[in-house]
């Protein structure tokens, strides 16, 4: 029995030393016909139950990913003097959105041992695992997903823009671009000491379609005839409409 | 303004939709076409996911094509008889188009081929057009020329004649049947309402005068692209209700003010003017197949094995 409420006590008191206390200024993103991209601040402090230890800096990494999903990269090439598409690599898991924010230059935040080890990096939340054989430089094909994401504002890197207080205080921000998937989006705080993760935290915001977006969204997907005839009935009405009222204003 | 589109899952600004339908939607009313060929690449360029703008694009054309054929109604343009013949033909036409493109895709490269079907048949439309209607008006300026011939070919040996009596004709129901047919593959192919195929088809190909070509035009494509939306609807879920609106909105206020510049214009000057647009929108898509892309790489869905 004391062996029990040993190993009980041992599994909820935390190993490390230094734990988070996380805040967010939301917990869901409604995507409404007017949504223009959202800011969702991600604000924390770290509780210590001992004076902080001795070495490096206390720093912290936020990151917040959105849904994964396969991706396929083409590649154009010249065909007869025409650009067309030619190899093709699957990128196993993407995801939809990624930004990384730090307290510090991600090389004195987080070495790249731990980076492996939990997947914090961009490069390293990408996974493609078998390009076809026959492709030379697969990895060409992840440096341009990278970039296109990058270029559309989905792919951020915030080096430095986390604020950090005292070793105790942090707050930073993360700006969601307008076009933006539905789903759960996971948010994790990783504290770091000398490039080592000494604690991490895991929330989710979720993003979802809300009001009249939803029930078209909805609509299209469950009754999809209908759908397509409620387009055609607008179109035909739309056009009707114009006619009439040109008329009256020829008289 | 700026609106999330449902189905697109982007976020784009309301009053260039508005323009673009508008812009679109003169030209539709001035020389019959859905305006789909200009729209669809026009939509693309503003980050409108392929898919959905060209399904979409289909609501918008059945729009402005209806707000048109109800001008033309009223001026007593439009061949009813000759229109439902062109559209069986165009119905057949566009399902076998639809299970055409799903092969292709199957295939790969259906983009490409798409595109190449664009520069072809611009290419060739809008150069026959162009020198065709060059000749028309330089013929009219002369005075005392003698009007062309009507020449008598295989229109008027084929059997199972009919009288198309607002058109002016006594030809048999196998080239319209062929021509409906034959623009409907390439409409489902194309994602476009066929009209700037069809126009100059009726015109060269069946002899019909311009003035009824337009509104018989609209006609039979209002059936065509409303049977492709449907297709696009309940297959792949790609129409955007909230981008249509936005289009259609401009676009048949647009037809409206097309449909009223048309009438004031000679025949010849709108022929000339939609062989320049046609050509002008093959050479577009033309350098865009041959000079170096800004960026080689795309990204498609993935997980489609």
């Amino acid at each position: 029995m004391f062996r029990l409420i040993a190993a009980l006590v041992l599994l909820v008191t935390p190993l490390a030393a230094e734990e988070i206390v996380l805040g967010l200024s939301r917990d869901e993103v409604a995507i409404t016909a007017t949504f223009d991209g959202s800011d969702v601040m991600i604000f924390g402090a770290v509780k210590r139950d001992a004076p902080a230890p001795s070495g490096g800096p206390l720093e912290v990494i936020i990151t917040l990913s959105g849904p994964m999903a396969p991706v396929l990269v083409r590649r154009k090439e010249r065909v007869l003097g025409i650009w067309a598409n030619t190899d093709a690599v699957e990128v196993d898991e993407a995801p939809s959105f990624y930004a990384v924010a730090t307290s510090g230059p991600m090389r004195d935040v987080l070495t790249s041992v731990e980076d492996l080890r939990y997947g914090i990096t961009i490069p390293r939340v990408i996974r493609s695992v078998g390009a076809p054989s026959e492709v030379v430089n697969a990895s060409t094909f992840t440096e341009a997903l990278i970039r296109i994401r990058a270029a559309a504002g989905l792919y951020q890197v915030l080096d430095s823009q986390v604020d950090m207080e005292e070793e105790t205080l942090f707050r930073g921000q993360i700006t969601l671009p307008a076009a933006l998937t539905e789903g759960n989006y996971t948010a994790h705080i990783y504290l770091t000491r000398d490039g080592v993760v000494v604690d991490d935290y895991e929330t989710s915001i979720a993003v979802f379609k809300a009001g009249l977006e939803r029930w078209l969204f909805e609509m299209s997907r469950n009754q999809p005839f209908w759908y397509g005839i409620m387009s055609l009935a607008i179109a035909i009405s739309a056009g009707w409409l114009a006619s009439a009222v040109f008329r009256i204003f020829q008289r | 303004m700026q609106i999330y589109l449902p189905i697109a899952e982007v976020s784009v600004n309301a009053f260039l939709l508005l323009g673009l339908g508008g812009l679109v939607g003169i030209l539709s009313g001035m020389f019959g076409v859905g305006g789909g060929f200009l729209m669809t690449p026009l939509l693309f360029f503003i980050g409108i996911p392929p898919a959905v703008a060209v399904a979409t694009e289909a609501v918008q054309i059945v729009a402005s094509s209806f707000s048109g054929v109800l001008a033309h109604l009223r001026r007593k343009t439009v061949d009813l008889r000759m229109g439902t013949v062109l559209l069986i033909g165009g119905l057949v036409g566009a399902a076998v188009g639809v299970v055409l493109f799903n092969y292709l895709k199957s295939l790969g490269q259906v983009d490409l081929l798409v595109k190449l079907c664009y520069v072809v048949f611009l290419g060739i439309i809008g150069g026959l057009m162009f020198v065709e209607s060059w000749r028309a008006i330089r013929r009219s300026k002369v005075v005392g020329a003698p009007p062309a011939r009507r020449k008598h070919g295989l229109v008027h040996a084929l059997p199972l004649k009919m009288k198309f009596r607002v058109s002016g004709l006594y030809i048999s129901v196998i080239p319209p049947l062929v021509v409906g047919l034959l623009v409907g593959i390439l409409a489902a192919i194309m994602g476009v309402g066929g009209g700037f195929i069809m126009v100059p088809a009726m015109i060269y190909l069946l002899g019909m005068p311009t003035k009824v070509v337009i509104g018989t035009s609209l006609f039979q494509i209002i059936f065509v692209t409303g049977f492709t939306t449907m297709l696009h609807a309940t297959t792949n879920h790609t129409v955007d209700i909230v981008l249509a609106v936005l289009l259609l909105v401009g676009g048949v206020i647009g037809a409206q003010i097309g449909t009223r510049i048309g009438v004031k214009m000679k025949a010849e000057q709108l022929r000339i003017l939609l062989a320049i647009m046609v050509l002008l929108v093959c050479g577009k898509l033309a350098l865009a197949l041959l000079l170096v892309p800004s960026e080689l790489y795309s990204l498609g869905a993935g997980g489609g094995h």
